[in-house]
């Protein structure tokens, strides 16, 4: 039966709304490629990644086609590096980071991720010489993204792993000066990292998971969007019920085409993302929803409440159309990726106390923020801290990808192009955080009574 | 497997026989027609079904967009399946 009203919103949401999927990311396990030779680990990753993902983009871009949505990004995340590096004699892993930004031009995805890290609790000899090849593996690589989680709700907060991270991300900025310090938008650090992440930076396939998998991100801030302007004036009830109805069926596309994609590929299904994922096009924006709920600008007081009823209405509305849900699942904001988030920058709106304020109710958290590159290690070490704290103290994931843009100051703008947009510079604190990150250790696992 | 074909445009004579013959030359069956013309705006939509296809579903697909680029129509074809699991619970 034909339901013409079903049928022309569908075309319309792709239309006119930006309704995507994207991404899809073949998650594939490199467990077995580690040797105590170097050499061999990595001929051995570069073989198993190209023949497991070398009908991936093909089958990818005919199911896409089939179905009418579009697949914007196609990926690989891999095991963390750190753990199948470890296991050789080299002292640096800067050739790990180069076969795999191999491999992934020959499979032809845009993005590979698991140039990683989990160092929650501690380091071993395979994380500290990974985390040390980072600036140099972001800056001679183009598709690599590198994660390092750094907490976890259950082990506290690796001060040692915050302090290194801080002049680890400069030194990052520094090597890629020329491009507006763009080796930073590759790097993410995480409190509590989950295992089945779709999204980059972030993306690493955790040693928990399957031999390999599909994992779905699906978006659709402008549907969402269209949805609310519909509703202008009404109480949240029904904002919540626009925003769960629109959730359901964007879900609801993203699943039956990654299943598709998954029976072609004979590659189990993994999880569908739940998360709301804006670019820098216009009609494409989570901060316009925010606005579209009723803030003058993104940043006004009340947005984080709006944040809030946004998040959880996607996720309840997501959780009733799919059983396979996992990964960050929310919102996310990132400054440089969202135009109407651009604006509020750029119109003085919001700033980065509000948008950490923000991260205490959505996924992830400082997200592709530009900062001055004169920025010392300490206080982007001190801005980690604080967002780690918010994620083990809350239970959930929280992420900083900051770029100190090498050269430049507040009132500039750094230029990254594509998806990962372009971010005007915000002002951090002036004040020294030095003292506090110089004491290292650990801040130690919260209690998990006594809640208030 | 069935498809949804989607016909949006200004209204002209020949639109259905234009879509149905070069449908018959691939030996798609049409198995419902919906049609509206709002204002000068005509809406077409056709339920197929492409089990006798005899070619693939992307070169069906591009002969569609072709045939409506000459007619200055815009036509798609999405499988049937991902309507129904958006739209029902």
């Amino acid at each position: 039966m034909i339901n013409t009203k079903n049928i022309l919103e569908t075309i319309k949401m792709v239309d006119k709304y930006n309704f995507d999927i994207r991404t899809i990311t073949m998650g594939i396990s490199l467990l077995d490629c580690a040797d105590t030779n170097g050499e061999k680990s990595r001929i051995k990753i570069y073989d198993k990644i190209t023949k497991l993902s070398e009908h991936f983009v093909e089958i990818a871009e005919k199911t896409e086609k089939e179905f009418g949505i579009p697949i914007i990004n196609k990926r690989i995340s891999v095991t963390p590096i750190s753990i199948i590096a470890g296991s050789s004699s080299d002292t640096d892993y800067v050739k790990y980071a180069e076969v795999l930004d191999k491999a992934g031009d020959t499979a032809g995805v845009n993005f590979i991720g698991g140039f990683s890290a989990l160092v929650q609790k501690g380091f071993t000899k395979g994380d500290r010489i990974l985390i040390n090849s980072i600036p140099q593996a972001l800056a001679s690589t183009n598709k690599v993204c590198s994660s390092v989680n750094l907490a976890t709700t259950k082990s506290g907060i690796n001060m040692d792993a915050v302090k290194l991270m801080g002049k680890i991300i400069k030194e990052t900025a520094y090597l890629t000066r020329e491009n507006d310090s763009i080796g930073c938008a590759k790097l993410v650090v995480f409190a509590n990292a989950v295992e089945d992440n779709p999204f980059m930076a972030g993306a690493f396939h955790g040693a928990g998971e399957s031999e390999t998998c599909l994992s779905v991100g699906v978006s659709g801030p402008g549907v969402v969007k269209n949805a609310l302007e519909k509703i202008k004036g009404e109480d949240f009830e029904t904002v919540c019920e626009t925003i769960k109805r629109t959730a359901f069926k964007i879900t609801r596309a993203g699943e039956v085409i990654a299943k598709e994609i998954s029976k072609r590929m004979n590659v189990p299904f993994g999880i569908m993302d739940l998360s709301l994922a804006p670019t820098p096009e216009i009609g494409d924006s989570v901060a316009r929803i925010l606005e579209e709920i009723g803030l003058e600008s993104c940043g006004a007081h009340g947005t984080t409440a709006a944040l809030a009823l946004l998040n959880d209405a996607v996720k309840k509305g997501g959780i009733m159309a799919s059983s396979n849900v996992g990964g960050l699942s929310g919102a996310f904001i990132p400054v440089s990726e969202d135009e109407g988030m651009i604006s509020a920058v750029n119109n003085g709106s919001i700033n980065i106390e509000k948008l950490e304020a923000m991260t205490c109710v959505c996924s992830v958290g400082l997200d592709m923020i530009a900062i001055p590159g004169d920025t010392p290690d300490s206080t982007i070490s001190a801005i980690i801290a604080d967002e780690c704290a918010i994620g083990v103290i809350n239970q959930k994931s929280t992420a900083v990808r900051l770029i100190p843009v090498y050269g430049k100051s507040v009132g500039e703008t750094a230029e990254f192009g594509g998806l990962l947009g372009r971010a005007p510079l915000m002002a951090v604190s002036k004040f020294s955080s030095e003292d506090f990150i110089n004491r290292g250790g650990r801040i130690p696992a919260p209690i998990h009574s006594f809640k208030n | 497997m069935k498809a949804i074909l989607t016909i949006i445009g200004k209204d002209k004579v020949g639109i259905i026989s234009t879509i149905s013959t070069l449908l018959a030359n691939r030996n798609v069956n049409i198995l419902d027609i919906n049609q509206t013309v709002m204002k000068e705006y005509f809406t077409m939509i056709m339920l197929v079904d492409l089990d006798k296809l005899d070619t693939e579903f992307s070169n069906l697909q591009d002969e569609l967009v072709k045939k409506g680029q000459e007619i200055l129509m815009d036509i798609k074809i999405q499988r049937e399946d991902i309507f129904d699991k958006m739209y029902e619970i």
